[in-house]
C-alpha cells in the first residue's frame, strides 16, 4: 500500500473527436488489389508459389542419399510391420476334393512355407500354376478367416485310354489329358482308342462305345483312321470300318445285322460300312476255302494266294 | 475536327475491345456521389430475359456483376475541383465494385455532367454523284455539316446524326441505298469545356483505368429513365443532381438538345444549413428525411430535433418544424424548376409534338416535387426511375442512379455517332496510303 494516497480528482479526459480514417485505399493498396484480381497473378500466388515451395523443400530434403535411404527403410519397415501382423498370417492349407497325388503336388507348389503373411501369397499366380496340372479341372483358392488357405479342387474324371506312338494316356470326356499309364492293364475298365488325332474326338468315341452295347465284351478298341473316321476293332482281328459321317448310325446298323444274323460270329474279317448304302463284308480264308471247295476251285493259302495244286 | 475524329475513334476501339473481353466498368462521377457498376457483357447471347428485364430496350445482353457507390469528393457543380480527392473517391468506388464483382476492370465508361455543355444543331447537304446514297455518302454528308465556331478549348462530346433526308423525303433513319439527287442530314453536336474532360481523363488514368467512352450525364440519364415511346414521340428529361440540373430533350430516339443548370441539391442543403444554422451533414439529413415542397397544416406541428455539438444547451436543443424546412426548400426548388423552364423555352420545347417531362436524379425524390413541377413546367410530368437491368441491387435502382444505368445502356448499345462512319477520303491527311485505298474502295 502506498504511503501517500492521492485523493485529487483524475485528470479531465476530453474525448478527442475520433479521426475518421480515409476510406479510400492508398494507391499501393489499390494497385495490389487490382493485381490480386488479375487471374494470372491469382493463380500464381495461390497455386504456383505453394506448389513450388513444397517441391523445393521436398527436393532439398531428398537430395541427400542417406535421407532417401532412411525414408525408404522407414516405409519398408512400416509396410512389413503391417503385413506381418497376426491377423494376416496364413497357418494351414485345406485342400478339398483332390486325390493324394494332386494334393501332394499342390502343397509342393505353394511358394512359401506356412505360416506366412497373406500378402506374400499371390493367389492368382498360384491358381494359374495349379491349372497347369492336367489332373485338375478347376480350383477355387481363397484365404479364409482364421488363417486358412482353402483350395477347392475339382479333378478331371478319367473316361478313356488313348494309345499313341509315345505311350498310353488317360483322357477325360473332353479329350484333355489326365495322366499317363504304363500299360493297358492298369485301367482295364476304360475303353481304348488309338491313332493320331483320336483325342480330339473323344466324345464321338465315347458315344460309339455306348452304342456298341451287345458286342462290348468283344470290342478291343477304336482306331482313328487318317484323322477322319473310326475303325471298331473286335477280337479275332475283326474290324468294323465306320464312315466319316453318321458313324453311330452305321454302327447301330451293323449291330442290328449281328443280332439278326449273328454276323460277327461268322468267319468275317471286316465289315466295311464306309459307304452306308453299300455295306461290304470281307470273308475269312476258311470261309472262302469252304466255298471254293464246294465249287471245286483250288484252295487259298493263309496269305490269300491260290495254293499250288499238290495233289497232282 | 480530324483530331477529335481520331480520338473518338480510338475510344470506340477501346470500347469494342472491352466488350470483346466481356467486362466493362461504368463510372458515374457526380457531385454528391460516385457510382461504379461492373458489367459482364454477353457476347454470345447466353443471357436470357428475366422477370421485368426484357429485351425491349436492349438491356438484356449485359448483367451487372458488381456495383458500389460512395460519397463524392473534390467535385463541384459537376466538375472536378480537387483532382487528388476525386481520384481517391474513384479508387474507393472502383475497389469496392471490383471486390463485389471478383474481377478487375480495365476499361471504364464515364459520364460528365458539368463543363458548360452547349448543344448545336448542324445541317449538311451534298449532291449525290451516283444518284444513290452509298456508305461513303453518309460520311460525306456528315463531314459536310458546316460547323460553327465552338469557341476556344471546346471539345465535342456527342455528334449524333439525328435525321437524314433524300431530296424531299425526310425523317429517314437509314438513308443508305435510297435513290435521289441530294442528301441532307441534321446532326446534333454537344460540346463541353475541353479542360474539364481533360481533368476527368487524367483522374481516371491515374487510377490505372482506361477510358472507353465519355457520355454526357443528361443524355445517359434520359436513356435510362425515358421509356421507348417517350424517346420516340418527344420528351424532356430533367436530371436533378447534386451539383446541377441536367436537361435533355429527345425526339425520334435521338437527343436533340441538352443543357445544364448549375443549381442543384447541394444548394438546397446549403440553404437549409444557413437558414436553420445547422451543419451541412445535419442539413443534408433534414433535407432527405424531412424535406418536401408542399407544406400542410400538419407540418407546423411536426417538430424535428436539430442537435449540434457546441456544448451550449440553447444551441444543442433546438427544434424546427417541418414547415420551416419546407419553407426554405421550396423557393430553391422553384428556382431550379424555373431555370429548367427557361432552358426548355430556349430550346423551343413548346413546339415539340409531345410535351412529356420526366424528372429523375436524386433530387426528384423530394416529396411533392411532381405537383410543383406540373405547375411550372407543364401538365405532363412524371417522376422516372431508371430502367431495370439485370443484376442491379435493389438499393441502386432509385432515380439517383439513372445516369449510371443509362451509361450501361450506352455501353451496350451506343447510338450512331459521327465517328462511327468512315472518314471521307479528302479528310485524311494528304499523301496518305489510306487515302488512296479509300479512294479506290469508293470509286471502283
Amino acid at each position: 500500500m502506498p504511503v501517500v494516497i492521492d485523493h485529487r480528482p483524475g485528470k479531465q479526459v476530453t474525448p478527442q473527436p475520433r479521426q475518421r480514417r480515409d476510406p479510400a485505399p492508398s494507391r499501393l493498396q489499390y494497385r495490389l488489389e487490382r493485381m490480386w484480381l488479375t487471374p494470372l497473378y491469382r493463380r500464381i500466388l495461390r497455386v504456383g508459389i505453394p506448389a513450388f515451395v513444397l517441391a523445393m523443400v521436398a527436393g532439398l530434403w531428398l537430395a541427400d542419399e542417406d535421407r532417401r535411404a532412411l525414408l525408404r527403410d522407414g516405409l519398408n519397415s512400416v509396410v512389413q510391420k503391417v503385413q506381418s501382423r497376426e491377423e494376416f498370417q496364413v497357418r494351414t492349407m485345406a485342400i478339398e476334393g483332390a486325390s493324394p497325388v494332386v494334393e501332394k503336388a499342390l502343397r509342393a507348389m505353394l511358394p512359401v512355407d506356412l505360416p506366412a503373411s497373406s500378402f506374400d501369397i499371390d493367389l492368382a499366380a498360384l491358381r494359374l500354376q495349379v491349372m497347369q496340372l492336367d489332373a485338375v479341372e478347376t480350383i477355387d483358392l481363397r484365404i479364409k478367416p482364421g488363417g486358412i488357405l482353402s483350395a477347392q479342387v475339382v479333378e478331371r474324371k478319367p473316361a478313356i485310354l488313348w494309345r499313341h506312338s509315345r505311350g498310353i494316356e488317360i483322357l477325360d470326356d473332353t479329350g484333355h489329358r489326365v495322366a499317363s499309364v504304363t500299360s493297358r492293364e492298369v485301367r482295364p475298365e476304360l475303353p481304348l482308342i488309338s491313332g493320331e488325332g483320336a483325342d480330339l474326338v473323344t466324345e464321338e468315341a465315347l458315344a460309339l462305345f455306348d452304342a456298341a452295347g451287345p458286342i462290348l465284351p468283344r470290342v478291343r478298341g477304336l482306331v482313328r483312321r487318317g484323322e477322319r473316321r473310326w475303325d471298331l476293332v473286335l477280337d479275332f482281328g475283326q474290324r468294323i470300318m465306320l464312315p466319316e459321317k453318321g458313324a453311330l448310325v452305321a454302327l447301330e446298323a451293323a449291330i442290328a445285322l449281328h443280332r439278326a444274323e449273328d454276323m460277327l460270329g461268322r468267319d468275317i474279317v471286316s465289315v466295311d460300312l464306309r459307304d452306308p448304302s453299300r455295306p461290304v463284308l470281307r470273308l475269312g480264308i476258311d470261309a472262302r476255302n469252304t466255298i471254293r471247295e464246294a465249287r471245286g476251285l483250288p484252295l487259298l493259302g493263309p496269305d490269300g494266294n491260290v495254293l499250288p495244286d499238290n495233289e497232282g | 475536327m480530324v483530331e477529335l475524329y481520331q480520338t473518338q475513334r480510338a475510344m470506340r476501339n477501346i470500347r469494342r475491345a472491352a466488350l470483346q473481353r466481356g467486362v466493362i466498368g461504368i463510372l458515374d462521377i457526380g457531385t454528391s456521389k460516385i457510382a461504379c457498376l461492373v458489367l459482364r457483357v454477353d457476347s454470345n447471347g447466353t443471357f436470357r430475359a428475366t422477370d421485368g428485364v426484357g429485351p425491349m430496350a436492349g438491356q438484356v445482353n449485359f448483367r451487372v456483376i458488381g456495383a458500389a457507390s460512395t460519397r463524392s469528393r473534390g467535385m463541384r457543380r459537376g466538375e472536378i475541383e480537387t483532382m487528388a480527392e476525386t481520384e481517391r473517391a474513384i479508387r474507393t468506388v472502383v475497389a469496392a465494385a471490383q471486390k463485389v464483382a471478383g474481377v478487375r476492370i480495365d476499361h471504364v465508361i464515364a459520364c460528365l455532367s458539368g463543363g458548360r455543355p452547349a448543344s448545336y444543331g448542324l445541317a449538311g447537304e451534298i449532291t449525290l454523284a451516283s444518284g444513290q446514297v452509298g456508305e461513303h455518302d453518309v460520311a460525306l454528308v456528315l463531314a459536310a455539316c458546316e460547323t460553327p465556331d465552338f469557341g476556344r478549348g471546346r471539345e465535342v462530346l456527342h455528334a449524333q446524326p439525328v435525321n437524314f433526308a433524300v431530296d424531299n423525303r425526310t425523317n429517314l433513319a437509314d438513308p443508305r441505298d435510297h435513290l435521289g439527287n441530294k442528301l441532307f442530314c441534321d446532326m446534333h453536336v454537344l460540346t463541353v469545356d475541353g479542360d474539364v474532360i481533360g481533368n476527368l481523363v487524367q483522374c481516371i488514368r491515374r487510377c490505372d483505368l482506361e477510358l472507353a467512352g465519355i457520355a454526357s450525364a443528361p443524355y445517359a440519364s434520359a436513356r435510362a429513365s425515358l421509356v421507348e415511346d417517350e424517346q420516340e414521340l418527344g420528351a424532356a428529361c430533367i436530371d436533378f443532381g447534386g451539383g446541377g440540373t441536367g436537361v435533355s430533350v429527345f425526339i425520334k430516339k435521338h437527343m436533340i438538345f441538352s443543357d445544364h443548370v448549375p443549381i442543384g441539391g447541394n444548394l438546397i442543403t446549403q440553404d437549409i444549413a444557413q437558414g436553420l444554422r445547422v451543419s451541412l451533414p445535419v442539413a443534408e439529413r433534414l433535407k432527405t428525411l424531412n424535406g418536401g415542397v408542399e407544406a400542410t397544416g400538419r407540418d407546423d406541428h411536426d417538430m424535428i430535433d436539430v442537435g449540434s455539438d457546441t456544448s451550449e444547451w440553447e444551441a444543442d436543443r433546438r427544434h424546427v418544424s417541418r414547415a420551416d424546412v419546407i419553407g426554405i426548400m421550396r423557393p430553391r426548388v422553384e428556382e431550379i424548376l424555373e431555370s429548367a423552364r427557361e432552358v426548355l423555352d430556349a430550346a423551343g420545347f413548346d413546339y415539340m409534338p409531345s410535351q412529356q417531362i420526366v424528372l429523375t436524379g436524386g433530387g426528384s425524390q423530394i416529396p411533392g416535387l411532381d405537383g410543383l413541377a406540373a405547375r411550372i413546367l407543364g401538365p405532363n410530368v412524371r417522376c422516372g426511375r431508371p430502367l431495370r437491368i439485370d443484376g442491379l441491387a435493389h438499393q441502386l435502382t432509385d432515380p439517383s442512379f439513372s445516369s449510371a444505368v443509362g451509361l450501361a445502356l450506352f455501353a451496350a448499345h451506343p447510338q450512331d455517332e459521327w465517328w462511327d462512319f468512315e472518314m471521307p477520303a479528302d479528310r485524311y491527311p494528304a499523301r496518305s496510303l489510306r487515302r488512296a485505298y479509300r479512294w479506290f474502295k469508293n470509286n471502283w
